[in-house]
């Protein structure tokens, strides 16, 4: 059983400005999600139609990932299917190449992050640049992402600045830590590398399976630029994100940019379908994606994680990733969606995830397609391995607490003997593993007198 | 096996005895209350995502600014090229032309007033993404015909298989401390020319 | 009148007597009768939350047939009574959760009360508990029990709906993480300058109050022993 949350998390603790920064992201992004989810009045039926919506793709994945292929190649694009994180990359390597490229911009996407095409890239002698704000500040500082929609939420707007000033060869000299002035060195900082790049890869929010049609949904028009200036496209697209239908999109672009930005609608959505003569990449190529999707579709419990948007609302309202950091988690995908899906994905390695949670319940409450995370946790952790000495604790409790006489007697005894305490009423260190809880927290004493002994003297 | 056939085999032995999922419930609003004023609910949206607002064909001159060369679409209506600038129709332009363009004119297909979304799909006088995308100012052009209240009544409007840009607001950004600055990659100024039927 | 069968919770039964006291002073002053079947245990939540599903399945059933044939169960937990309703039905396809109400369900849904002729007179900020706000759906049930109390002065709780970090084993598993949200639930309930600190579950209470012991604060109580006063 993995201990390295719990160690992680403790190092991040450890950080008030990591804290800080956090505290200060999160609680903004709450504040301006809950208030546009609340303009509108049928946010309750919209969730509804979305977990539906997307319950349905899950029973029709094959069928609908074929009619994805079919429509999509029918408009013009290539379809590649990739069985995992290798096959994918290999195939996005082999068309950068062939299309006598040896850089591609990219588009912020979750999916490339997982596959690591980037490492990938730059293992076979290829750069990936990226071009959204947070990746590229991520990127620049050779760091990893700690949040879905805002990898580089750990910082703040000094530590960005830093961060140019010493990395971005062309920042302007005297840059402040202007949030507008930092984005006017990115947007100077990438405008060339935009207008000349000849291939760029890009993830997809939406796979509509009626149309074959692709959907990108961002804020700053770099993925504008990635989707329409190079000649070659590549899109890398889990299977999960497939839609039955174009019109489905009326439920999911309501709900996502309001639960991810807090926005009514995002700046900018692409939508597009193969090629379109004289507009756009000429060629078009879509890789769909398995790398694990298949192995969490088989969990019927655990394969509604299969439909997440990737907006991050449980991440912004959870008490565990607002206090450690995305970072800890030790996967892309960080937070409350990260504990249920990286050891779906990912079987064995990160078992300690689901545990990373007090089952508060918050997540649940703000996902926009329902995902019962707390309800896909406890059931990771029943699949789970446990530790011996654990089990044996539980075990015995469960053989007590399953026979009456030998409960009443349980507490006859813990009563008898914390005697010695029961004037102070409480117990300030207590020895391992008891010792986890009175690190921060006095435990009371029981009482002279049970429930039990009072109902009992009562009935006479 | 191939990877395609793989995957679809994954999937099938995944899905074994799963059965139909329910019929999607769909309760929700696809359009506004019926008094709604769309035209003043898409402007009250604009203007908080800082777009400037105009109305009228003759504010269109006002709308480009200094703006001295003008990218438009080759069927952009005549009567819309109002003003002193020079409007270059777009003839298959380099990106370096459209690059060193002042701003570009052109119409949409439809916009969304709850979400202050305006659509183009690559139809009558919207031209190729690209001259929509470079120039660092867009001027707009909606009809009142084409504002619709909610994104249900949008999406029929858009040909559902050509290249589509929504555009909510002027680029933007909020990855630095989630605060919200205008102007990234995309065009920093949004005009928006608001014309009755 | 129907039989109502009363679940102390397996927390209560070891440390805090006066909170069952309470809710039969509570339901016999409304004038329901109480019955408390002493071969009850524990609901199973905390194995069931572990990861230990057998354990969990073999306390459900323990806990169905102690309480099968009541027409009701009340228990002072939130977070018990949504074990039972949630997680009974797919552990040991039980619908008896159906019929276990939290107490403050049970006087505003069953009894139709929500002036329960108590008098407290301090001041009281509330914390409304993960489990019984969202995974029971109580909402402000316990706090309108609370206005109606005479001579309470309620104070509002900053931030009262973040976790206070308990989360059963969790406190143990990531005891730093936990001790981080305990720190800062204890900080704002003591920011409130309130008397008491009332909840409706003694498992986050026992948290929350052994946190406050050391750090200083309102003394935490279950806010049925506010509803049992006529002081």
């Amino acid at each position: 059983m993995s201990t390295a949350f719990p160690q992680a998390a403790k190092v991040a603790l450890g950080m008030p400005q990591l804290r800080s920064n956090l505290a200060h992201a999160t609680g903004t992004i709450r504040a301006k999600r809950a208030k546009v989810a609340g303009e509108l009045d049928d946010w309750e039926q919209l969730r509804s139609a979305a977990a539906a919506i997307k319950a349905d793709v899950q029973r029709r994945m094959p069928e609908l990932a074929v009619a994805f292929e079919r429509n999509a190649t029918e408009a013009g694009a290539t379809v590649h299917w990739a069985r995992d994180a290798a096959e994918a990359n290999a195939i996005a390597a082999r068309i950068t190449r062939e299309a006598g490229a040896d850089e591609v911009v990219k588009v912020k996407s979750m999916a490339t992050q997982e596959i690591e095409l980037n490492e990938h890239f730059e293992a076979e002698g290829l750069a990936a640049w990226e071009t959204d704000l947070a990746e590229l500040i991520v990127q620049l500082a050779e760091d990893k992402p700690s949040h879905i929609l805002v990898p580089a939420i750990h910082y703040n707007r000094t530590e960005i600045r830093d961060i140019f000033r010493n990395r971005m060869a062309d920042a302007p000299k005297g840059l402040t830590d202007d949030p507008a002035a930092l984005a006017e060195a990115a947007r100077l900082h990438l405008r060339r590398r935009f207008l000349s790049a000849k291939v760029a890869v890009s993830g997809a929010n939406f796979a509509v399976a009626e149309t074959g049609s692709l959907v990108v949904v961002e804020s700053e028009g770099n993925g504008r630029m990635c989707l329409t200036m190079p000649e070659t496209l590549i899109s890398v697209v889990g299977v999960e994100k497939l839609l039955p239908r174009f019109a489905d999109l009326e439920v999911f672009m309501q709900l996502l940019p309001r639960s991810s930005t807090g926005e009514r609608m995002n700046p900018y959505t692409s939508v597009w379908t193969g090629r379109a003569a004289g507009d756009g990449p000429k060629d078009v190529h879509i890789i769909l994606l398995d790398n694990g999707r298949t192995e969490v579709l088989a969990d019927e419990v655990g394969r509604q994680a299969l439909s997440c948007i990737r907006c991050s609302a449980c991440l912004n309202v959870c008490p565990v990733y607002e206090r450690t950091g995305g970072h800890a988690y030790g996967h892309v995908y960080p937070g409350p969606i990260g504990a249920i899906l990286a050891p779906q994905l990912e079987p064995g390695r990160h078992d300690d995830l689901p545990y990373a949670s007090s089952l508060c319940g918050a997540c649940y409450e703000v996902c926009p397609v329902k995902i019962n995370i707390p309800e896909v946790l406890v059931h990771l952790r029943q699949q789970g391995p446990h530790q011996a000495g654990e089990k044996a604790a539980m075990g015995a409790a469960e053989a007590v607490m399953a026979r009456p006489r030998l409960w009443r007697a349980a507490l006859g005894a813990a009563r008898f003997f914390s005697r010695p305490w029961r004037g102070r009423g409480f117990v300030r260190r207590l020895p391992w593993p008891g010792s986890k809880w009175t690190m921060s927290r006095d435990m009371p004493v029981p009482p002279k007198e049970s429930f039990r002994d009072w109902w009992k003297e009562r009935e006479r | 096996m191939s990877a395609r056939e793989e995957i679809l085999a994954r999937m099938r032995r995944a899905l074994d005895g799963a059965g139909p999922a329910p019929e999607a419930p769909r309760e929700y609003r696809r359009a506004l209350d019926a008094d709604t004023d769309v035209v003043e609910l898409l402007i009250d949206r604009l203007v908080d995502y800082k777009a400037y607002v105009h109305h009228g064909i003759e504010s269109i001159a006002g709308a480009l600014g200094e703006a001295k060369r003008v990218i438009v679409p080759a069927d952009l209506p005549a009567e819309w090229r109002v003003g002193d600038a020079a409007f270059i129709e777009d003839e298959d332009l380099s990106t370096a032309e459209l690059d060193t363009a002042d701003a570009v004119l052109t119409g949409c297909a439809a916009a969304v007033a709850v979400s202050g979304t305006i659509m183009l799909d690559a139809g009558a006088a919207q031209g190729r993404r690209a001259i929509t995308l470079v120039p660092d100012h867009h001027v707009v052009v909606v009809r009142h015909d084409q504002i619709v209240g909610h994104l249900a009544e949008a999406l029929p409007r858009l040909d559902q298989t050509s290249p589509q840009t929504w555009i909510s607001g002027p680029s933007a950004t909020s990855d630095i401390e989630l605060q919200r600055v205008e102007g990234v990659h995309g065009p920093r100024r949004l005009d928006v020319v608001i014309l009755p039927d | 009148m129907s039989r109502i069968g009363l679940f102390i919770t397996c927390v209560n039964d070891a440390l805090y007597p006066q909170t069952p006291k309470a809710v039969v002073a509570v339901l016999e002053r409304l004038g329901y009768e109480v019955d408390f079947p002493r071969a009850q245990t524990c609901c199973g939540q905390m194995h069931a939350n572990s990861g230990y599903r057998g354990d969990a399945t073999r306390l459900a059933e323990s806990f169905e047939r102690v309480f099968g044939s009541y027409d009701a169960v009340v228990t002072p937990s939130g977070s018990c009574a949504a074990m039972a309703r949630d997680q009974y039905p797919g552990l040991i396809g039980s619908d008896i959760g159906e019929r276990v109400y939290e107490l403050s369900e049970f006087l505003l849904d069953r009894a139709g009360v929500d002036d329960v002729g108590a008098r407290f007179p301090h001041t009281v900020t509330y914390h409304p508990t993960c489990h019984g706000t969202r995974a029971l759906g109580l909402g402000d049930k316990p706090l309108r029990l609370l206005r109606a109390v005479d001579g309470i002065e309620l104070v509002e709780l900053p931030e009262a709906d973040q976790c206070c970090g308990f989360g059963g084993t969790f406190a143990l598993k990531n005891a730093d993480v936990s001790s981080a949200m305990l720190e800062d639930k204890c900080r704002n309930a003591a920011g409130t300058g309130a008397e008491y600190l009332a909840a409706a579950d003694n498992s986050c209470l026992t948290h929350i109050g052994g946190g406050i012991s050391r750090s200083g604060g309102p003394k935490p109580i279950h806010y049925a022993e506010i509803l049992a006063s006529t002081a």
